[in-house]
């Protein structure tokens, strides 16, 4: 049971790039990083597949593209209005229309992907936090049994953690 | 960035957020003036509703005047935050930084600015909403075949898509706010509007590519929007509108005015907040720079538009571009041509691209003189156009003027209330080109 999180603050990028690879060795899976910026060098040993989001962003401007289409046509033979002998699906005009719907929901889905996975609320099974992370701290957050808090708070200290926090249901 | 290795992560926080610190007098000094004058505009507006179009100046054969003029201005004015934000980010130049933030909230409230003429320009504004298409009892569609329909389309995408774009790359920074500030009230805004935002890696990766997309969709909307705007004149049948230039014309146009404005705003906001650290002269320098190629680009255009109505022998379309440069509204014309094409070009050199003064100076000269194209394509070529039967003159009535003023100080009423609530500066960009605290090797990237 996952239900122990123990928390290590760092003020190094390659200090807490450390401890990840040396906790990931040890076999440690539920781990989170905190950090005030993105950093390559964090997702890199982090090696999270890609994020998904590109789905969203793909399926709503489908979707957007799809809308745009079936409105300006659909909408124009429902009550036709005959100009001279000019078509009444005419394509070139309706592709503005189509071209801004298709961002419009593309971007919107993305935002929804962007919600959905980054668990903006929730993103562990224990939560830990610390205000210091969104100024200038990384941290470490490992969730682990109750055995194992000694090994984790062993590990981050000897890593150059500063402060450790532990917490647990 | 000789200038921003004094800069730590923690100084960057303090200082973007001693930014929203109460409010002093000198804002306040600005902040209620501008409401009066906000009050003045919607005084004009009841009156024009109360009394009809004809308050407007608008008399046959001229029924696209100010607010027209005002609208394609604000949407124009709208288009330099998006480049800022999202095209010179797919570009990866980092001048962009610092300046980003306070682009992005100029488009999002220019295009809210913006939005608001074509209703104030409607006879009957209540109705506004019988421009979108919705099920309705007479079984009615609005004609997607219509320029102005796909206006409607390009301006609810691009205010839309550039508030996402705009709140989505504040959500770290209210992070950063909601974990500093103290006092109760603040802190529930904050942390609402921060969505509880953590910076754990699982964010920062969907964030990062969720940023990109955002990006990518905002490039191509933004020329997409004053292209169809550059349409609605294009698409008539008018000597000065009808021709086939006009969507890149106006999308550089746009850029330029953007530009423009962007110093305009920015020059004194770095003085006052002191962020001369962060807003640096190479970040102006490169401005400058765009400012020189749109300005080249604009000014072609101008010379282009008479090649073509001499070459094209067409009477209708060389009486218009004659009577521009010599005819009633010459002046008119003239400012257009001294604001933007001759006031930029001391820009080439380098001692005026870093001289702040200078700047502001030309930046208000291309603010005047872009107000002054929209009038002149608009008003200009709907005052002569085939028949000379129905050439006619029109005169700006004050409760335009008045309207017009209002318009500038609902803009810089948003801007107000944003510069002391919002992080003007992003907070985790501008970390992004310091260095990254290292143990080893510190100092060095």
């Amino acid at each position: 049971m996952n239900n122990q999180g123990v928390l290590g603050i760092f003020s190094y990028v390659d200090l807490t790039v450390n401890a990840v690879k040396k906790l990931k060795e040890e076999g440690f899976k539920t781990i989170r990083v905190f950090s005030p910026v993105p950093n390559h060098e964090i997702e890199d040993v982090m090696g999270e597949p890609e994020s998904i989001v590109r789905f969203f962003t793909l399926f709503g401007a489908m979707l957007g593209a799809s809308c745009g289409v079936g409105f300006t046509v659909l909408t124009s033979m429902d009550w036709p209005l005959p100009v001279s002998a000019k078509p009444i699906v005419s394509i070139p005009p309706f592709i503005v229309i189509i071209f801004e719907l298709t961002i419009l929901m593309g971007a919107l889905s993305t935002l929804l992907g962007l919600l959905i996975n980054s668990r903006l609320r929730r993103n562990a099974p224990v939560d830990m936090y610390d205000p210091r992370f969104s100024e200038d701290k990384f941290g470490i957050m490992v969730a682990c049994d109750k055995g194992n808090v000694e090994k984790v708070q062993g590990i981050l200290n000897s890593h150059g953690a500063e402060e450790i926090k532990v917490d647990g249901i | 960035m000789s200038q921003q290795t004094s800069l730590t992560y923690a100084k960057v926080n303090e200082d973007v957020i001693r930014m929203l610190d109460k409010p002093t007098v000198k804002w306040l000094a600005l902040f209620v003036p501008t409401l009066g004058v906000v009050g003045f505009g919607l005084f004009c507006f009841l009156y024009q509703v109360y009394t009809g179009l004809g308050a407007a100046g608008y008399r046959h054969p001229i029924f696209w005047g100010v607010y027209i003029t005002d609208f394609v201005f604000w949407v124009g004015i709208a288009h330099s935050g998006t480049l800022i934000s999202a095209v010179l980010y797919l570009f990866r130049a980092n001048f962009r930084m610092s300046i980003y933030r306070i682009a992005e909230g100029m488009t999002v409230f220019a295009v809210l600015t913006a939005g608001l003429f074509p209703i104030i320009h409607l006879g009957r504004p209540w109705f506004f909403y019988w421009l979108f298409p919705y099920p309705n009892q007479r079984e009615l569609w609005v004609n997607f075949k219509s320029p102005l329909l796909w206006d409607v389309f390009a301006v609810s995408t691009y205010l839309t898509v550039s508030s996402v774009f705009f709140f989505v790359g504040m959500i770290p920074d209210i992070a950063a706010i909601r974990d500093r500030v103290t006092e109760k009230p603040r802190k529930i805004l904050y942390s609402i509007l921060s969505l509880g935002w953590k910076g754990s890696n699982w964010e920062w990766l969907h964030y990062t590519r969720a940023y990109l997309f955002f990006a990518a969709f905002a490039t191509p909307l933004v020329l997409s929007v004053h292209s169809v705007v550059s349409w609605d004149f294009a698409m008539a049948n008018l000597p000065g509108w009808h021709t086939t230039i006009f969507a890149p014309y106006f999308v550089a146009g746009a850029i330029f005015s953007g530009l423009g404005m962007v110093i305009t705003l920015t020059v004194p906001i770095r003085k006052i907040f002191s962020l001369e650290q962060y807003i640096t002269l190479d970040n102006y320098d490169g401005m400058a720079k765009l400012i020189i190629v749109t300005s080249l680009i604009v000014g072609y255009a101008y010379g282009v538009e008479f090649f073509m109505a001499w070459y094209s022998s067409n009477p209708a379309e060389w009486g218009q571009f004659y009577y521009r440069a010599t005819g009633e509204y010459a002046l008119f014309y003239w400012i257009m041509i001294f604001c933007n094409v001759v006031s930029p070009l001391p820009l080439w050199f380098k001692s005026v691209r870093r001289n702040i003064k200078a700047l502001f100076i030309i930046s208000i000269f291309i603010n005047i003189g872009m107000w002054f194209e929209r009038f002149n394509i608009i008003v200009i070529s709907l005052s002569r156009g085939f028949d000379p039967a129905s050439w006619g003159i029109y005169k700006v009535s004050w409760v335009e003027i008045g309207i017009t003023l209002g318009s500038f100080a609902w803009f810089f009423m948003f801007f107000l209330i944003f510069i002391k609530t919002l992080p003007a500066v992003s907070i985790a960009e501008m970390k992004e080109i310091l260095p990254v605290p290292k143990k080893e090797a510190k100092g060095h990237e």
